[in-house]
This record gives structure tokens, sequence and C-alpha cells, in this order.
């Protein structure tokens, strides 16, 4: 099982300073919270994709890349890229030339977005959300699956004979995680081609997530890819711990309040009872984490959401101390300890490459002129 | 055994809104029982859940005993909706109970409006602000509305007996529509909040 953090880039103001980072300053400091999450052992750092204020992250595989270049065990992926509005053929380029770069250390995760006039900014329209996700995700799959692609459909236009470039590393394209809070469809997609599905799970209480883990898993089965259990879930999740309980509570009390999200509603505790978020010791982490197996079923990868609502960094820092020195190795050893050996791992490149029997060259060497593109029969032809 | 749901957006306690609606319920239970039905009500008071709606507001979930009053609602065979009138139209909190209710909840389910006012100048309520919303929900508003004002709770006995015969007759147009109705359906299970998800192949057709 993987075990990461996942950042949605916000530039919030600390409610306890009154201050509010820079630009610069932030995107300066998530490259010091990815590496510092490999430092302490976590697995994954996520990062999500925003096209407004108060986010920075517009560039997801720029970041990703520099990660990638100062790290070397750490596992980088998305939060979510939007396959709704991004042309699903810069989408196919893009993270396959950061798989390149990365040595295979790339997975994505594929949403809607979270916000409704990213749409018109790149020529959509919110109404079509699932329908884009939909056939969008198809030419994507495509164009990393097939050299060459014939394609034609409602939102882009028409490709003909078109390779996508890079080709994925080693023949083998990026993991997908299909990534909803409250969409069956989207769950439905995740099943349908056998990816995996990734729940938000920090807004809404537990019986949801359970719900449409539930459902996923069944369409899953019936889609042939495996026995429910079998399929490949992640969760997200929020937490902020300190040593002694009282001192978290108190500590991450003011940046509860005023969270862009669900601040101003109800109270910290109220939060904590009806939502999977955890504040407290390192104990109670890990309790309350484990139990969430108790009604997803054996699952894949765990993220948790330390960044954000202001908190400055070297607070987040000190998170992944107590998250890589306490929290997780006890979570390994337990999650391990309870998975049948059915139960698939967290699907990594090398794991995927030798299950199709090991690493190809699959670059497309072009016949072609390489000045003005044209094909030698061709001209010869002519 | 029918069930019907009383939403009350009264405020103070005791509440000229929680009185209409007792006895809009009472008459409601009456005119079912002389149809030969035996009615459960539930009484659902929206200031008990008054930090819970703002809170869905906020959050998009309902907490636990928010939950139990949309329930109550949505598994009614009919309702009786009171609210108070606030500068010209429901309150607010009448409105926010709306709001969080899933879109579908009151489709085709038999609903009584009525509203309380401090002044008969604002007698016209019902159809103006409470049809339009209920209108929009789907619900089958029954046709009379009942609206009360100070003057009504004057008469004889406690309750005017124009406004009596208002309560028995908007009563008895509910307990109709109730008793036409079939049963609430019961819970699909398993396959309840997603099954009508439509498969892959219909969603890769565009449909």
């Amino acid at each position: 099982m993987e075990f990461g953090v996942f950042s949605v880039s916000d530039i919030t103001t600390d409610p306890t300073t009154g201050r509010t980072p820079s630009e610069a300053e932030r995107i300066k400091a998530v490259l010091a919270i990815a590496r510092k999450t490999e430092e302490v052992g976590l697995d994954v750092f996520a990062l999500g994709e925003h096209h407004n204020p108060p986010f920075f992250s517009s560039s997801p595989t720029t970041t990703l890349a520099y990660i990638a270049a100062r790290t070397s065990r750490l596992r980088l992926s998305t939060a979510t890229t939007l396959i709704t509005t991004n042309d699903p053929v810069k989408i196919a380029e893009d993270y396959a030339m950061l798989q390149h770069l990365a040595d295979g250390r790339v997975d994505l995760m594929l949403g809607r977005g979270n916000t409704g006039p990213v749409y018109p900014w790149f020529g959509q329209d919110i109404r079509n959300g699932i329908p884009l996700a939909i056939e969008n995700y198809a030419l994507l799959r495509k164009l990393w699956d097939e050299d060459v692609v014939d394609w034609s459909g409602k939102f882009r236009t028409p490709l003909q004979s078109f390779t996508s470039t890079p080709r994925p590393l080693d023949g083998v394209a990026p993991f997908v995680w299909h990534g909803s809070i409250r969409s069956p469809e989207i769950a439905e997609q995740a099943a349908y081609y056998g990816d995996g599905f990734f729940h938000n799970h920090i807004f809404w209480p537990p019986e949801h997530t359970q719900r449409m883990v539930e459902f996923y898993r069944r369409r899953f089965e019936h889609y042939g890819h495996g026995s429910a259990d079998q399929a490949i879930v992640g969760l997200g999740g929020q937490v902020f711990l300190r040593k002694n309980s009282q001192d978290a509570v108190r500590e991450f009390r003011p940046y509860f309040d005023n969270a862009p999200v669900y601040g101003h509603g109800p109270s910290l505790e109220e939060f904590s009872r009806e939502t999977p978020l955890t504040v407290g010791s390192p104990q109670q982490v890990i309790e309350r984490t484990l139990g969430f197996r108790d009604y997803v079923g054996d699952y894949q990868r765990q993220l948790f959401l330390i960044d954000h609502a202001g908190l400055p960094l070297k607070t987040v820092l000190e998170q992944l101390d107590l998250l890589g020195e306490e929290v997780v190795p006890v979570l390994r050893k337990e999650f391990a300890a309870r998975r049948p050996a059915h139960v698939p791992d967290a699907p990594t490149h090398a794991a995927r490459v030798a299950a199709k029997g090991g690493a190809k060259d699959a670059t497309v060497y072009a016949a072609a002129d390489g000045v003005t593109g044209q094909v030698t029969e061709e001209v010869e032809v002519r | 055994m029918s069930t019907l749901a009383v939403v009350s957006a009264g405020l103070s306690v005791p509440s000229s809104t929680r009185l209409l609606a007792d006895r809009l319920a009472a008459a409601t239970a009456a005119a079912l029982r002389e149809r030969g039905g035996d009615p459960a009500v539930e009484v659902v008071e929206l200031r008990d859940h008054a930090r819970a709606l703002a809170d869905n507001l906020v959050t998009g979930f309902a907490t636990e005993s928010l939950r139990g009053a949309i329930d109550a609602v949505a598994g009614a065979d009919g309702v009786i909706a009171v609210t108070p009138v606030f500068s010209a139209s429901y309150s607010g909190l009448f409105k926010t109970f709306f709001d969080v209710l899933d879109k579908e909840t009151l489709v085709g389910k038999p609903v009584l409006l009525a509203a309380t006012a401090g002044t008969a100048r604002h007698s016209l309520v019902v159809e103006h602000a409470m049809r339009p919303l209920f209108a929009y929900l789907r619900a089958i508003a029954v046709p009379t509305g009942v609206f009360a004002a100070p003057e009504d709770w004057g008469g004889d006995g406690g309750v005017d007996r124009a406004l009596a015969t208002r309560i028995d007759r908007a009563a008895g147009e509910l307990a109709d529509l109730m008793a036409g109705r079939r049963q609430a359906a019961p819970d699909k299970g398993l396959d309840g909040p997603f099954g009508g998800t439509p498969s892959f192949e219909t969603l890769l057709r565009g449909g």
C-alpha cells in the first residue's frame, strides 16, 4: 500500500498571523514539501491543477518534472488533472514526457475540476462535463495504446494518422486514477477501463465514500477485470497531528474555522465526527486511518491533505515528520497484515511493465524526411 | 399505514406557525381516518435544525439529526409545509430546508402549503411565494393554501370559523391526494443510490 500527500496549491492567508504568502514563496514551499515527502519515507506526492487564484498550480507537469529531478523514489501524481478542459492530445504528450523524465515514477488522477467558470476559459461548456470526461479519456487511452490514431469525436478536431510523442515509457502508459466525489458515472468509467478510483474522502461523511467505492468495485468485477475486492482504490483524508492531542486541536482550530472550503460552518469537533478529518495524536490518526478499511475494503493508496488553509511551511514539514516517523510505518505494517494475498498492491510502473512481459522500446521511428515531414515512398511515387 | 410529515418553520415558543401546523396535521389525520387510513404523523421543527441547515450550506452534507428530518419528509406520503412570513415571503430557514433536499425528493408528492403573518396584508404569500417554489420542486400542491393572520385566531374556540373552514378544506384535499396515492416505495437497498447510473456503453454513445 502506498502513502502520500496531496496538495491543492491554494495560496491562503494564515489566519493566526494575517500573512499571505506570495506565489513565489508558495511554489518553493510546495517543492520543499514534495522533497520532504520522500525524505520521511512516504511514497506519493500529488498536485492539483487549477486555473484561477487563489491557486498557483496551472502547470502540474512542469512542477512535477522539477520534483522528479530532485527526488529518486517518490511517485508523482496529480489531484486532479482536468480531463474536461485539457486537450487529451496535450495530456497524452505531457504525461508521457513526464513519465520518461521521471523514469516511470508517474501516474495521474483525472477529474472534472471544482469550478464552473474554468470550462469557458478553455472553450468548453460545463453542461458537457460528463460527456467531455468520457470522450476525452477514450481518446487519451487510444493515443497511449495505439501508435497511429485515426479519430473523430464531438469535442475536438478529428485526427488522421496522428502519433502522440513521446510514446509511453517501455510501452506502458502511466497508470490512471479517476477521481470523483459525487458522480457515479466516473466510478463507472474507472470500472469499465479497469483503472483506479480515487475518492477525495475529505468533505463528506464516510457512508458517501463507502457507497461510491462499493459501486466502483461491483462494476469493476462486472467488466471482468477481477473480483470486486481486487479493484484499485485510493482515498484522500485530512489530518493534523501533534504528539499531544490537545495541542493538535488548539493549533489547528483557527485554520479549520477559517478554511476556504468548509470554514465558518460546523465546529472542528462536529466536522471530525461527521467526516474523516482527524486532528489529534499520531495514535489517533493511526486508529482512524485503519478504520477506513472497514468501509472501503483493502485499498491501495492513502493520500493525506496536510498543506492548505494557510498552514505555514514549517508546520507542514513537522506534519510530514510525524507521519513519516510515527504514523506511516505502523499503517504499512498493519494494513499489510490485514490484506489477503489475492488483493493487489498499488500499481507501479515496474510491476506493470513486468506484467506486460517486460520493457519494450515503444518509439515510433518515422519513415519521413526529418525536415519536410514527407514520406519517402510518397516522394518516389510522384 | 400512511405517513404525514409536517414541516414547521416557526421560531418563537409558542409559535403561531406551529399552532397552524398542528391544526392542519390534526385535520388531515382525521380526514385520512375518515377515508379508512391510519396515518402516522411526524413533525419536523426546523428551529431544531437551524445550525445544521446553515452547516449543510457550507459543507454540502447533512448531519445525522438533520438527515433524520430530511428522511422523514422524503419517506412521507404527504407533507404539510408551514412558514412564517418574513419580508413578504417564506423565511430563510424554511427555504434553506427545501434548498438542501435532493432535488427529486418532492416530485409527485402531495403538499399542503400554509403561512402565518403578523398582518393580513400578506395573505397572498402562499400563492405568490410558496406555490412557485413547490411548482419548481414538482410537488403536487393542494388547491387550498391556508394563511392565518392574528385576527384569524380570535374567533370562537380560539380559531376563527373562516380559518377552521379553510383548514378542513385543505386537509380534505391533501387526504384525498394521499389516499389516492400509492404508499411510498420501500428503499431499494444495494442498487438504490446509483441504480440509475447508465452503463459505460451508454455513456460512450453520449447517452
